[in-house]
């Protein structure tokens, strides 16, 4: 299990565009995995990407001006 | 007796093998609704739904693969478009050559109060970009043609109609590439291609039940959804979401049918559209040559060049009508091809041929030149046979 404080999840607003995502950060060879939403999150699709919070700032410039909207919370 | 497809501009067949391999892997082994759950199974059938728009981006040099949405056919997409943008009072602009996917939503919404301008094309079925110039007003909203005619294959000017709907800025051009989409390249900025409707069934060599509609950034604003619904996105919100591609995919996708038309592209990308094309072109060219010899008795439809048309080639025997000939080439040669008016009476109006139509032999990739020349010998065997009698 990875310890709660080292990771964090991308929400968006859709499947869709959480697969863009997932595709746009794992071809820059970052980790990352889809998961359900936790249930303390809401968010307006099912699954969110989970990353380890190093890779923060790497996955915002990733997806900044590629995906309208997302949002991203510390765990 | 063996059969010889011939109809490949109602729907490709044979289909490549990966894309029945796909679908059923993805019976067997996924199943799950796309979209809809966070676990695994679902997250699967979301990947495969979604590299089928990549492919498909990519395919139509596309940049957002997310500003495809899917429909079941393009005669949905093309009616997303028309009864989605179309007011009382605005002015949308066709051509003569028109499936009825477009001509009767446009006739209806003339009924309604949009003004409508069927551009006439020639006898061949070209169309003059001056005409259509002359014909835009200051309330013209819309210009929707088709990207090749489905009677005489007929390739029409997309690009400088194109240039003419991006130059005027307020103007949106939709696309019909019922007969294009992977058998003619199609790049949407190059060709300036706002809306891009497309079927998965035809030269795709997906499944029925497959399509889609490309919208421009932006242009989504304007078109409002046929139909509205769940989309497993902003769930907690009783207004359909505004986002591409969701706006217009409103309940549960056909999964298996779209993982069917991934593989149809795959195989598209691999063989290359320009290949693809090159090849039909040279099986339309062997008909069209074996034809000719026979000028005396078949009258030839459309450009005559097959460089300027789709594989698809309309003609009619002197004194046969369309059907009885088909009959002849089924019961005699096994030969499947369509007769008649083909959906399309203006294009036939256009043509001369309305209403008996004519006989359409349409090419894919998978016919050797062997069958062009069984195609060919059919045609000279009926004719031999009607001036016996």
């Amino acid at each position: 299990m990875a310890k709660k404080e080292s990771s964090g999840v991308v929400l968006f607003e859709s499947v869709s565009h959480a697969l863009r995502a997932e595709k746009l950060i794992k071809a820059e060879n970052i980790i990352c995995k889809l998961i359900p939403v936790p249930r303390h999150l809401s968010s307006d699709c099912g699954v969110c990407l989970r990353f380890n919070t190093d890779a923060k700032e790497q996955i915002e410039n990733i997806l900044r001006g590629k995906l309208d909207f997302f949002e991203i919370r510390l765990l | 007796m063996e059969t010889l497809y011939l109809d490949n501009a109602a729907t490709s067949f044979p289909k490549p093998e990966a894309m029945l391999a796909a679908m059923i892997n993805y019976s067997q082994a996924i199943g799950a609704s796309p979209g809809r759950s966070g676990h695994g199974l679902s997250i699967d059938a979301g990947r495969i739904v979604f590299e089928a728009r990549e492919k498909l981006a990519r395919l139509f040099n596309i940049e957002d693969p997310l500003r495809i949405a899917f429909t079941k056919n393009v005669t949905e997409a093309v009616n997303i478009v028309l009864f989605g943008l179309l007011k009382r009072g605005d002015h949308v602009v066709t051509t003569s050559m028109e499936h009825n996917s477009v001509m009767r939503p446009l006739r209806f919404l003339q009924s309604q109060g949009v003004e409508l301008s069927v551009i006439p094309c020639s006898s061949q079925g070209d169309l003059d970009p001056n005409d259509v110039h002359r014909a835009l007003q200051k309330n013209t909203k819309l210009v929707v043609m088709t990207h090749a005619s489905n009677v005489t294959g007929t390739i029409m000017p997309v690009e400088e109609i194109g240039k003419m709907t991006r130059n005027r800025g307020d103007v949106l051009l939709c696309v019909d590439a019922a007969q294009t989409a992977g058998a003619l390249p199609i790049d949407v900025k190059k060709l300036s291609i706002d809306l891009l409707a497309f079927t998965g069934h035809k030269s795709l060599y997906g499944p029925q039940g497959t399509g889609g509609l490309y919208i421009r950034e932006g242009a989504e604003q304007q078109i409002t959804p046929l139909m509205q619904g769940g989309t497993g996105s902003r769930s907690e919100f009783e207004a359909q979401p505004e986002f591409m591609p969701d706006k217009y995919e409103s309940g549960t996708p056909n999964a298996i049918g779209l993982t069917g038309l991934s593989a149809g592209v795959s195989f598209i990308l691999k063989q290359k559209v320009e290949a693809v094309r090159a090849k039909e072109e040279q099986r339309t060219s062997r008909f069209l040559q074996q034809l000719k010899e026979e000028k005396d008795q078949v009258t030839i439809y459309g450009p005559n060049d097959a460089q300027r048309q789709t594989a698809v080639v309309s003609f009619n025997l002197k004194n046969i009508s369309p059907s009885d000939a088909a009959l002849y080439f089924e019961e005699k040669w096994g030969i499947m091809c369509r007769p008649g008016l083909h959906c399309a009476p203006a294009a036939h109006k256009t043509i001369g041929t309305f209403s008996q139509g004519t006989v359409r032999f349409s090419f894919g990739f998978f016919h050797s030149e062997k069958d062009i020349d069984t195609a060919a010998a059919a045609v000279r065997d009926l004719l031999q046979k009607e001036n016996r009698l």
